[in-house]
């Protein structure tokens, strides 16, 4: 447990506990971008450079504002929500918890824990673009298809009906 | 083969394909009918004609018979299982056919004239024809089965034709009562056909085929002989006689004479063919095509030789014939419409044929029945001339002095009235009944039925002459009606209205078309007594008469001489009666009332034979007609109406079942499964939250499971 | 360098965090974002495990969550859209009252 890492580690919980918990919308939001910039240095420290700046890139540059979007658009004029949480929610936390234990649990009786990490894990830029390019190049072009159906779908979904 | 032995079906063919053409073409066709069926019988005239020399060629009697026999139907495997019919050509098929086409080509051609008048001349035509090709079919017929079914066929035809008129109930009775009697008959036949082909396995007559013979032929005549019933006759006798009470329906012998007289409301050209000439004829004609069976198991003599004419068959045909010649004249002495005279008559005649046959064997009948069908079909067409020329004028009370209005007509009717009463040496008649009585004289049996001829030629003799002299001769008279008692109405062949005794009408000459028949038919009359004399009798030899000697004998002449005393008495009793003082008025009371023990009045009644048959047979039928009417009503009807009702509760109870049960427990499962969709259905009300957390349990589950149990 | 479990242990509360909030907030953004930290989780779980693997070069878990974030850049865009569609006609964006599936 090095300091670096708790820091990271604390802070990423706080921003998730916040963004998790907070009443405006627009602050979850805002509270999930510093939870991933969190996680994004928790991937720079496990030398996954690559994916951490994609993290970077795609989350926050994108899906979180992507989020602040949809809050606007689907707020506008409207009065906070009396309140937070739905009905039922006491059973969603025990699930959360009960989750929780079990996923803990787990991972302290697993035998992979104490494995020891290599000494040095390169993942270059061109490495990944060579692995992409030859021996992961179904999913790559797969996963194009997807966001190119992604892309259309959303619009469509999100357009404006034309009410003739 | 000859080529007219294999075509000798088309003599029956022709005049059923007129029919057939005729039936199809509309009533108003007339010239097309009436021109179709002369034509068809001229055309079978013709190849009767090529039938007959071919038949004279060839040998006569002694010859093998020629014959055409084909598979008809295949009904189990073999030999066995086929059955055949076929036509023959011997010298009785060769004269029967000339003789039927002869006349009927003659009658087809008085018919024109005669039904001239009638709107359904067409209808008549196609009858006709239909009758004469039945007629021929009888007459080639080799197999007894073809002869029944031309034999019905033309019993039908008779139906129908005595029927023509069937608006008048009188007509349709009469055409019912004939078609019943004869049926009576038929039973017999069949019967008896039926056991024939049991006993003989074929129904063929001649096959010329000593390994499958026919039914006349060696091997099977010789087994029906052997064998005998349990009634102690021999087969051959039992299969003859029910053959011949066919033959006694169909020609009218006592017991079963009663429709011959009735048959006289058809139109007098139906009279002439059918009930004079040809289907009359059709029983002797059937005795005379199987007598080889009939003649089978007479007396044997003290050297073991087979006395003629002396088998259980031959002696029941003669008897009978015998009674009905005698029966039939003595009530013909009493009538007084002019075709009734007539109709007993031929009921006569045809008894004394039938007795030919029993006593002299078949040329012996055969030819009486040739120069009968010549001189009867001549008698009745003059007195249809005679009813035609009088206006539809039947009863003899109300005519009188029409010699000389229609003389033709006299001139031929007096050449058939001698022809039938036997007036000797010029008319065939005279030869053909003296051929009877010579054999009934020779007859080894018994003498009586000689004794019961002689009385019937008086009486023919007798009854001819009362019935001219009533027609021809005396004053006219007019304006009796007729008694109550008395059966038919005039025939209304011009459609009117008779007017009774209105004297404002003569008698006229019928039209050249109705009499030149006529003339033809007297010439043959006379004509014919060539070739049967004594002198020459070729006739008997071609149809194979062995036995009795030719020539003039002692014998012959005496008998000659007794029969022409006995006729001449008849026609001097007659014309002292009634010819040398005519009645003057027609009701005046028949001389012969005057006959003790009332016999005349038993003569008029026929005997009562009518009414006695009304109170048993028609009685009995008609009850038990009503007990199978009962029974049909009540126990099958019942039966259907129980089943019925059986049905109707199955089908409630199906419909209970499935409303009650079916539907039911559909019903409650389906609400089952509805309220079961209602519970799950909370399941699934949209909020994905609860979906999220119902997962995330489940992910817990999982977990624990694999780290607990799983996969080790 | 941090032990494995550290890792797997901040991954877990992560993605509990997550699921509480998607399972217990009203708004249906709010459990988008509960679901994109989950996925996140997960990844930051891969990227542990591939660090601490016994061949790297072969970089299973990079590529895994290059894909994963494109899938979940996707998921994200189409669910949005959704809750606004969702939006539109229900002028709604609470997850109780979208609940007309109900029998």
């Amino acid at each position: 447990m090095t300091l670096p890492f708790l820091i990271i580690a604390a802070l990423t919980l706080a921003a998730s506990v916040a963004a998790m918990t907070l009443r405006n919308l627009v602050h979850c939001a805002l509270s999930l971008v510093v939870a991933f910039a969190g996680l994004a240095a928790a991937f720079l420290q496990l030398d996954a450079q690559f994916v951490g700046f994609a993290q970077i890139l795609v989350y926050v540059g994108a899906v979180a504002i992507l989020i602040v979007f949809a809050v606007l658009l689907t707020r506008g004029g409207q009065a906070p929500e009396p309140t937070l949480f739905s009905a039922g929610w006491k059973w969603g936390a025990l699930v959360a918890v009960l989750v929780f234990g079990t996923l803990a649990w787990a991972t302290k009786n697993s035998f992979i824990i104490d494995r020891k990490p290599a000494a040095t894990a390169e993942a270059t830029v061109k490495q990944i673009g060579d692995a992409l390019m030859t021996k992961y190049v179904l999913p790559l072009e797969v996963i194009g298809l997807l966001l190119t159906a992604a892309l259309i779908g959303a619009v469509i979904i999100a357009m404006k009906e034309e009410k003739k | 083969m000859a080529w007219i032995v294999k075509y000798l079906w088309l003599i029956p063919a022709l005049p059923i394909l007129a029919a057939g053409l005729s039936a199809l073409a509309p009533q108003r066709s007339r010239k097309f009918a009436a021109s179709l069926a002369i034509g068809s019988m001229i055309g079978a005239f013709l190849l009767s004609l090529c039938a007959f020399a071919h038949a004279v060629n060839h040998g006569g009697h002694d010859g093998a018979k020629e014959v055409f026999n084909f598979a008809w139907l295949q009904f189990a495997a073999g030999n066995a299982g086929i059955l055949k019919l076929g036509w023959v050509l011997d010298p009785l098929t060769a004269v029967m056919l000339v003789m039927v086409t002869f006349v009927g080509t003659l009658i087809f051609i008085y018919s024109v004239g005669y039904m001239a008048h009638d709107e359904n001349f067409t209808r008549f035509f196609t009858f006709l024809s239909l009758f004469a090709g039945a007629m021929l079919g009888v007459v080639i017929a080799n197999s007894l089965l073809l002869l029944f079914i031309s034999w019905e066929l033309v019993g039908l035809t008779s139906y129908l034709l005595i029927g023509f008129w069937y608006h008048k109930p009188s007509a349709a009775a009469a055409a019912k009562k004939a078609f019943i009697t004869t049926r009576v008959g038929d039973v017999f036949f069949f019967l008896g056909m039926m056991w024939l082909y049991h006993e003989t396995g074929t129904l063929l007559f001649y096959t010329n085929d000593p390994i499958h013979p026919g039914c006349l032929e060696g091997a099977s005549l010789a087994a029906m002989v052997a064998k005998t019933t349990s009634l102690g006759m021999a087969v051959s006798t039992g299969i003859g006689l029910l053959i011949f009470a066919g033959a006694v329906g169909k020609s009218g012998q006592v017991p079963l004479h009663v429709w011959l007289p009735d048959a006289m409301e058809g139109p007098t050209p139906v009279s002439a063919l059918i009930h004079a000439a040809t289907m009359v004829a059709a029983g002797v004609f059937l005795v005379a095509r199987v007598y080889p069976l009939v003649e089978l198991g007479g007396w044997v003599n003290k050297a073991g030789e087979v006395i003629a004419f002396t088998s259980t068959t031959q002696q029941v045909v003669t008897w009978i014939g015998a009674i009905t010649a005698v029966f039939a004249a003595s009530i013909a002495v009493a009538q007084n419409d002019i075709k009734r005279i007539l109709a007993y008559s031929t009921v006569s005649q045809l008894g004394y044929m039938m007795m030919g046959l029993g006593t002299g064997g078949v040329a012996v009948g055969m030819f009486h029945l040739i120069t009968h069908a010549f001189f009867k079909a001549l008698l009745f067409m003059g007195a249809g001339s005679v009813i035609h020329g009088c206006h539809d004028e039947q009863d003899i009370r109300n005519m009188g002095g029409i010699k000389k209005y229609m003389p033709v007509t006299f001139a031929t009717y007096a050449v058939g009235m001698l022809a039938l009463s036997g007036f000797p040496l010029v008319f065939s008649g005279f030869w053909s009944k003296d051929a009877i009585l010579h054999s009934a004289h020779g007859w080894s049996v018994s003498h009586i039925p000689f004794y019961l001829g002689v009385a019937g030629a008086f009486l023919t003799a007798f009854y001819m002459t009362r019935q001219v002299a009533l027609v021809f001769f005396g004053s006219r008279r007019t304006g009796f009606q007729p008694d109550s008692n008395s059966k038919e109405p005039a025939q209304a062949a011009h459609g009117e209205v008779r007017q009774a005794g209105s004297p404002s009408y003569e008698p006229h000459e019928s039209p050249l078309v109705m009499t030149a028949p006529l003339m033809i038919l007297a010439a043959c009359a006379i004509g014919l007594s060539v070739i049967g004399t004594p002198a020459w009798p070729w006739f008997q030899s071609f149809l194979g008469q062995h036995h009795g000697e030719g020539g003039f004998t002692s014998e012959v002449i005496s008998l000659m001489v007794t029969s022409s005393l006995i006729v001449f008495a008849g026609i001097g009793v007659g014309w002292w009666l009634y010819g040398r003082k005519p009645i003057q008025k027609a009701d005046e009371p028949d001389v012969l009332g005057k006959l003790p023990l009332g016999m005349h009045t038993w003569f008029a009644k026929k005997y009562g034979v009518d009414e006695l048959y009304e109170l048993t047979v028609i009685r009995f039928n008609a009850w038990s007609a009503k007990a199978c009417a009962f029974l049909d009503q009540w126990l099958w009807g019942g039966v259907v109406t129980l089943v019925s009702y059986f049905t109707l509760a199955c089908s409630w109870f199906s419909r209970a079942f499935d409303e009650f049960v079916i539907n039911l427990g559909f019903d409650q499962s389906c609400d089952g499964v509805s309220r079961g969709g209602n519970l799950l259905s909370r399941l699934q009300d949209g909020r994905v939250q609860i979906y999220l957390r119902i997962l995330g349990l489940g992910l817990v589950a999982l977990v624990l499971f694999l780290i607990w149990g799983g996969t080790k | 360098m941090t032990p494995l479990a550290g890792y797997l242990i901040l991954s877990a509360m992560l993605f509990c965090i997550g699921l509480a909030g998607a399972l217990t907030r009203r708004n249906a953004i709010i459990v988008l974002i509960g679901i994109e930290l989950m996925l996140n989780a997960a990844n930051l779980n891969f990227i542990a495990f591939w660090r601490f693997s016994e061949h790297p070069e072969a970089l299973t878990g990079i590529m895994f969550v290059i894909f994963s974030i494109g899938v979940a850049a996707a998921e994200a865009a189409v669910g949005l859209a959704l809750i606004i569609a969702i939006y539109r006609h229900y002028k709604t964006a609470n997850v109780d009252e979208v609940n007309s599936l109900k029998g």
